[in-house]
């Protein structure tokens, strides 16, 4: 049995050890705001946090989580209120909204890293997120948004 | 086209309207009239409420999938109703005959809700201030309603406690309600103001509930082990010997399918999602595979090709009189052939559903885009009636025409029914999805355009052959052309466009092949997401042959006369062509045509009246691009789109739609397409197939011309222009005129080779 932390939260899930940890997390967890797109780590849709890195968890086994802080659209802010989620909002983001949970912790990643991305690097940090909607025009107008604000807060 | 789908579905003229007092509040209704609900009395068609706290709850039958409808719709009502926003609750509903046609396609929501639901909350309106003035004792005449109060006389009295305290019991006549006085544009107070779609907080979080996400307790986890075929594979063994291995593998069963729906599917059931995935690829089946297993792309386009050569072949769906003596007359006849390439719909959610019976209901709970079209599916898949199978209502994670087919829901529906009606998940992988795609059919098209004397256009041919998904799915849904044959109108609106060419020919042809040989499919934008490849290509070709300008050609064509003037297509074409030559003389301005660019670069146009005659969304783009003639790789580096889409009800939705709709027609013209290879899509994930990325995205411009005409469609339109235009573009900066979608580097090599 392999124990992590979920948002803050020591799990121990039953599922074998070889089972992707998108699937843990959404049925044996039941958190489902993080989605199956692809399932060969190409889509973006399962992207969660785990030690800080966005991780692509549908290609990443249960058995190497042991011990690891892993953080889901669900557990990104107490209040969902990340400058991302905020900024998201604000420029009506989402279509149909089923990459989004991915989108958002992609770009939570990057700005971690970065905290002023220039357009090249959101295109390089983005790119392995599909947006079938489309909807790539608003998703980087709201990165920059909140990473305006995120260093504005800062300074 | 839209002429041609069952009126009664949406036809407020026929309706009466009714509204009465419940226990909790008041029911707002339209009521079939006259003899189509004789014996009933009435049958009311529920569309809002209000209960005693002022609520108001509108009832949304289109699916949500990005389009933000529910939030557009419920503004057209609240904003005739005079309704405080802030009280409106939107309830997207599960499956019932009460909701009539439940269909969310073809870029008609808006469109047809619009006269409904503005109707409906005029109608609701004057029943309030009327109701209200009786309680406060004053002239309803000195009454007014605004922001879900009406006063008068220094008095005043809310909705809500109008409903809790009155007897509001009242029904307008079909024709009152079409007499019903919808406010002036420059009283509305909702639509064509920006808004906070009510959909969206819920997708930022995680909240949101997609099909993917329904449970119930107890259920199982199955996922389709796939046939070698679309149709008519047989199953003759099943050997889960190796399965069994693996933990939580429940069975295999073959299913049984009278509906003919998921023919020779085997259903694999596991514990969990991970277990079922797992052994279905351990799952060893012997099929009797089905004729298409010997069928490829080249099949497919030589049989439409020589479909087309057969001139009695098909639907004539435009016949004028005179086109072949015009054709033998010319001066100068123009000719050429387009094809496209098999487009997979590759919405991100993979398809699934959930299916159990429960108290001697069917429930499905799934995403889908018409549920009207698979409830009899279901129906006969099950050997039930349709009223003890309910379809509920989920968040679609893309639709994009794939969930119209809700062919899906069968699989599950058969995967419970084999065990005793217990809760089924089925789930498919990325590569199911593909596999079982309705995908787009590759077509072929040729088009012919004869010139007289002084240049002048004097007929235009123009045969268009692919897999005819209505054919396939709603031979319902299919006129009849001039020569007597059903055809598709979703396989080839577009052809019959708004310019005077002279003789005009349009011949639609079914390829039977492709319909026997897969499931085709609608997807976004449909026909003229296809036709016009070969229309705007074929517009620049001719200008160019003619020793035109491109832009200018198509104006001169673009003159509103005799069919084109809008006159014969109903009150949303109001203007006709005129209106399409609006549209391109400010995409020109816009764009600033004719002004020189740097070496290998171009501009090109396009331009079209989106989805369909009756209900046109005038619509032109220019797309500037920089061809690498070492590679042939095309860069688009700007596309400017110029809407005229009448009225917009949702300002910052509409542009979504056409920012998405417009990468869409981008995506399928140079990243997008895959071939059918013996009886299977070639490309089942991505990789394989490649759909515009964050970084192929181009600067952009939209302009939406400012109307007060009947707001028309947005979803799919921009989606037409785009390709063509890229094309055109292709052609502006290196002179290679490319023929084929999606055009890829070596295409463009070859065609720059070819340059005469």
């Amino acid at each position: 049995m392999t124990t992590f932390q979920l948002n803050g939260r020591t799990v121990s899930p039953d599922s074998p050890g070889d089972a992707p940890l998108l699937w843990v997390i959404r049925d044996d967890i039941g958190l489902t705001g993080t989605k199956f797109g692809c399932g060969i780590a190409a889509c973006g849709a399962c992207t969660v946090h785990v030690n800080g890195k966005a991780v692509r968890s549908c290609v990443t086994p249960l058995s190497t989580m042991a011990g690891a802080q892993v953080t889901t659209i669900e557990g990104l802010d107490p209040k969902d209120a990340h400058p991302l989620q905020t900024a998201w909002i604000e420029l009506q983001v989402p279509q149909c909204g089923y990459c989004q949970s991915g989108q958002i912790m992609q770009a939570a990643a990057l700005l971690k890293t970065n905290p002023a991305p220039s357009d090249a690097q959101i295109d390089s940090a983005m790119n392995g997120n599909l947006c079938r909607c489309m909807a790539y025009v608003r998703i980087k107008q709201a990165i920059k948004l909140a990473a305006a604000r995120m260093q504005g807060a800062k300074a | 086209m839209n002429r041609h789908l069952p009126s009664a579905a949406f036809a407020p003229s026929r309706r009466g309207f009714l509204i009465a007092a419940t226990a909790s509040g008041l029911l707002f209704s339209f009521a079939g009239a006259g003899p189509a609900s004789a014996g009933g009395g009435y049958e009311p068609t529920l569309w809002y409420a209000i209960d005693r706290d002022g609520t108001v709850t509108v009832h949304v039958v289109r699916a949500e999938m990005g389009q933000h409808v529910g939030t557009a719709t419920a503004r057209i009502l609240a904003d005739e109703l005079e309704a405080d926003w802030d009280k409106v609750r939107i309830d997207h509903v599960d499956s019932d005959p009460k909701w009539g046609l439940m269909v969310t396609g073809g870029s008609w929501s808006i469109w047809q809700n619009f006269p409904l639901m503005s109707q409906a909350g005029a109608a609701g309106r004057i029943a309030l201030i009327d109701e209200g003035a009786r309680l406060m004792g004053v002239d309803p005449a000195a009454c007014m309603a605004r922001n879900s109060v009406v006063s008068g006389a220094g008095k005043s009295i809310t909705y809500g406690e109008i409903v809790a305290r009155g007897e509001l019991k009242r029904s307008f006549t079909a024709q009152e309600l079409a007499k019903m006085p919808i406010k002036p544009v420059a009283e509305r107070r909702l639509i064509g103001k920006q808004t906070a779609a009510r959909d969206i907080p819920g997708k930022t979080n995680g909240k949101a509930v997609y099909g993917l996400d329904a449970k119930v307790t107890g259920m199982v986890y199955a996922r389709p082990k796939l046939p070698p075929t679309r149709n008519d594979s047989v199953v003759v063994a099943i050997d889960d010997s190796a399965a069994k291995a693996v933990p939580g593998y429940i069975e295999s069963r073959a299913l049984e399918d009278p509906s003919g729906t998921v023919t020779g599917w085997v259903m694999v059931y596991a514990k969990s999602f991970v277990a079922a995935t797992r052994a279905v690829d351990l799952v060893k089946v012997t099929w009797k595979a089905g004729s298409s297993a010997q069928v490829s792309e080249s099949d497919l386009q030589a049989h439409a090709m020589a479909l087309i050569a057969d001139r009695k072949a098909g639907s004539m769906v435009v016949d004028d009189p005179g086109v072949d003596a015009a054709f033998a007359g010319a001066t100068k006849t123009l000719e050429a052939t387009y094809t496209t390439a098999s487009a997979l719909h590759f919405q991100m959610e993979p398809i699934n559903a959930l299916a159990f019976e429960k108290d001697g209901v069917f429930e499905i709970h799934t995403g889908n885009q018409w549920q009207s079209l698979v409830l009899p599916w279901l129906a006969k898949a099950l050997g039930r009636p349709e009223t003890s199978i309910v379809m509920r209502t989920y968040l679609l994670g893309g639709g994009f025409g794939r969930r119209l087919n809700g062919d899906y829901a069968v699989g599950a529906a058969l995967a419970s029914k084999a065990i005793g009606g217990k809760p089924v998940k089925m789930v498919c992988t990325r590569a199911d999805d593909c596999r079982f795609d309705s995908f787009r059919s590759p077509s072929v098209q040729t088009v012919r355009m004869a010139f007289g004397e002084g240049g002048r256009v004097t007929a235009m041919e123009h045969s268009a052959c692919a897999g005819w998904p209505t054919e396939v799915m709603a031979s319902f849904f299919m006129p009849k052309g001039m020569n007597g044959v059903p055809y598709d109108p979703f396989a080839i609106s577009g052809a019959n466009h708004w310019y005077s060419v002279g003789a005009q020919r349009v011949r639609a042809i079914s390829n039977d092949l492709a319909n026997r040989s897969f499931r085709p499919g609608w997807l976004r934008s449909v026909g003229p997401g296809w036709t016009n490849w070969a229309v705007e290509s074929f517009m620049d070709e001719a200008a160019h042959a003619a020793g035109q300008d491109p832009v200018a050609f198509r104006l001169a064509l673009l003159d509103a006369a005799g069919r084109n003037s809008g006159a014969a297509d109903g009150p949303s074409a109001v203007g006709g062509a005129r209106r399409q030559a609006g549209v391109l003389n400010r995409l020109a301005r816009a764009v600033d045509w004719g002004k020189p660019l740097p070496a290998n670069t171009g501009l090109g146009v396009a331009t079209t009246f989106g989805q369909e005659r009756d209900m046109p969304t005038w619509t032109a783009c220019a797309a500037r691009v920089r061809v690498d003639p070492a590679s042939g790789k095309v860069k688009v580096e700007k596309l400017t789109l110029v809407v005229d889409a009448g009225t917009i009800v949702d300002p910052g939705g509409a542009r979504a739609q056409v920012e998405g709709a417009s990468l869409w027609g981008m995506s399928l013209a140079l990243f997008e397409g895959t071939e059918f290879a013996n009886g299977q899509v070639k490309d089942t994930n991505l990789g394989a197939y490649t759909p515009l990325r964050m970084a192929d995205v181009p600067e952009m411009e939209i302009v939406f011309v400012d109307s007060a005409e009947v707001p028309v469609g947005l979803g799919e339109p921009a989606t037409t222009v785009v390709g063509p235009a890229i094309g055109n573009a292709i052609f502006a900066a290196s002179g290679a005129r490319v023929r084929h979608l999606p055009i890829r580097p070596k295409a463009v090599l070859e065609a720059l080779k070819a340059r005469t």
